[in-house]
């Protein structure tokens, strides 16, 4: 406990934890594909921050989980961007083929 | 309980409440502005962890970015009653448990806890850094000794463009009309996405020696083009154009002409001569500065004008 940085890294730790197993939670639970969607992109942030942590162990933080974290987030947007497009073009053919059953 | 101790509790408190109600709030709209509001929070997190460059990145990708493709999609998307109907499993409830419970014991007791807060001595990379062609580490290992992670990311990035564009090439997706633009967000824009494009130079150029670099540059470029474009006063980007092509694939190419002239002339695959490393870096920051910025751009607003062949 005589290190300074103790306290908080533990509870960046916790709450990266707590992320991870709340979005593990809303993908098991949830129907919706946006939720779903996003429940991913709380998972992600859990274990940046996992990582982050441990980066923090040395003084100056260490460049290789930092650089890792960075490829990480440019590629969870590039799945996001294309996971948003697929929900919205699977919705549109679901709302279009319910027009096409009501009016016969 | 020191005060910096409370900040980072208070920090970490918000952002698990703003997970829970992106996750569970009633009307999709609100999961996604919280969602939103999330990104912000990360990107203070990564500053009081000493991490710049990703507080930069976060910023600009996960609060920015990832905003407008959710404003967007809620934009386009129908209008859904109660989205958080939930699943009932005994099996999943016993995953779920099983799996969160053995995540913590994991990494909060045991060596293994005690190994993820306690301080490490890791000299390996400062002893690499003097043949490293650039002063600031994370650079240094983006571009030199990972360049690999870098060049699959460029690869990854024009992949999700790809799947992009075949949603648009099967079949024809029906947009909905432009709305009308407020006036004040066209001046404002005006203003603004100059700004963006001096500061992401800035972030590019100021890369080799301190926070900055290809991907956060990227990310602002690509965000004054989003918003010039939300505003009506950027034309299509039109995937038929052969210099939009040039543009998404030059970063890739140059990196991979790059591993292959130094696997047939030099050491290996993207091992850079030492006397050569400087200038190799900052030629594949710029090109994959670009490619990263247009590519970013069509994937968060290119509509069917921009993607169709």
């Amino acid at each position: 406990m005589s290190d300074p940085h103790f306290g908080s890294l533990s509870v960046y730790l916790l709450a990266a934890l707590t992320l991870i197993s709340m979005g593990l939670y809303g993908m098991m639970t949830l129907r919706d594909p946006i939720r779903r969607l996003i429940a991913i992109n709380i998972i992600g942030p859990g274990v940046f921050l996992i990582m982050v942590v441990m980066a923090k162990r040395q003084d100056p933080p260490d460049a290789i989980l930092h650089a890792l974290v960075v490829t990480g987030l440019v590629v969870a947007v590039s799945a996001t961007a294309f996971a948003l497009r697929l929900i919205i073009a699977s919705e549109k053919n679901a709302s279009t083929d319910h027009s096409r059953q009501d009016t016969p | 309980m020191t005060p910096e101790l409370l900040i980072d509790l208070i920090l970490a408190l918000l952002l698990l409440i703003i997970a829970w109600s992106a996750l569970f709030a009633p009307s999709r709209r609100d999961a996604m502005a919280m969602f939103i509001a999330f990104g912000v929070i990360v990107a203070l997190i990564w500053a009081r962890l000493g991490a710049p460059d990703l507080a930069l990145a976060e910023a600009a990708i996960g609060a920015g970015l990832t905003g407008v493709l959710f404003l967007n999609a809620a934009r386009q998307l129908p209008q859904a009653g109660r989205t958080t109907i939930r699943h009932k499993s005994t099996i999943k409830a016993a995953i779920f448990v099983f799996v969160s419970i053995s995540l913590f014991i994991l990494l909060l007791s045991g060596p293994t806890g005690e190994q993820m807060v306690t301080p490490v001595d890791n000299n390996r990379l400062a002893d690499a850094m003097p043949d490293a062609g650039v002063i600031y580490p994370v650079t240094a290992v983006l571009l030199n000794f990972r360049a690999w992670d870098t060049l699959l990311e460029l690869l990854v990035l024009i992949l999700a463009l790809s799947g992009v564009r075949q949603l648009y090439t099967s079949a024809h997706i029906s947009e909905p009309a432009q709305a009308n633009t407020w006036p004040l967000l066209t001046g404002w824009t005006q203003v603004l996405a100059p700004m963006l494009v001096i500061i992401g130079g800035f972030l590019l150029w100021n890369g080799s020696k301190a926070p900055g670099g290809a991907f956060q540059a990227g990310a602002l470029i690509a965000s004054a083009a989003v918003t010039l474009r939300i505003v009506g006063l950027l034309p299509p980007f039109r995937w038929s154009f052969w210099l939009t092509r040039m543009l998404v694939s030059a970063g890739a190419l140059l990196f991979l002409t790059v591993a292959v002239s130094t696997f047939i002339f030099a050491d290996g695959w993207l091992n850079y001569p030492v006397s050569l490393s400087a200038r190799i870096i900052i030629a594949i920051e710029i090109f994959a500065t670009i490619s990263i910025a247009v590519t970013l751009a069509l994937l968060i607003i290119g509509d069917h004008e921009d993607l169709h062949t």
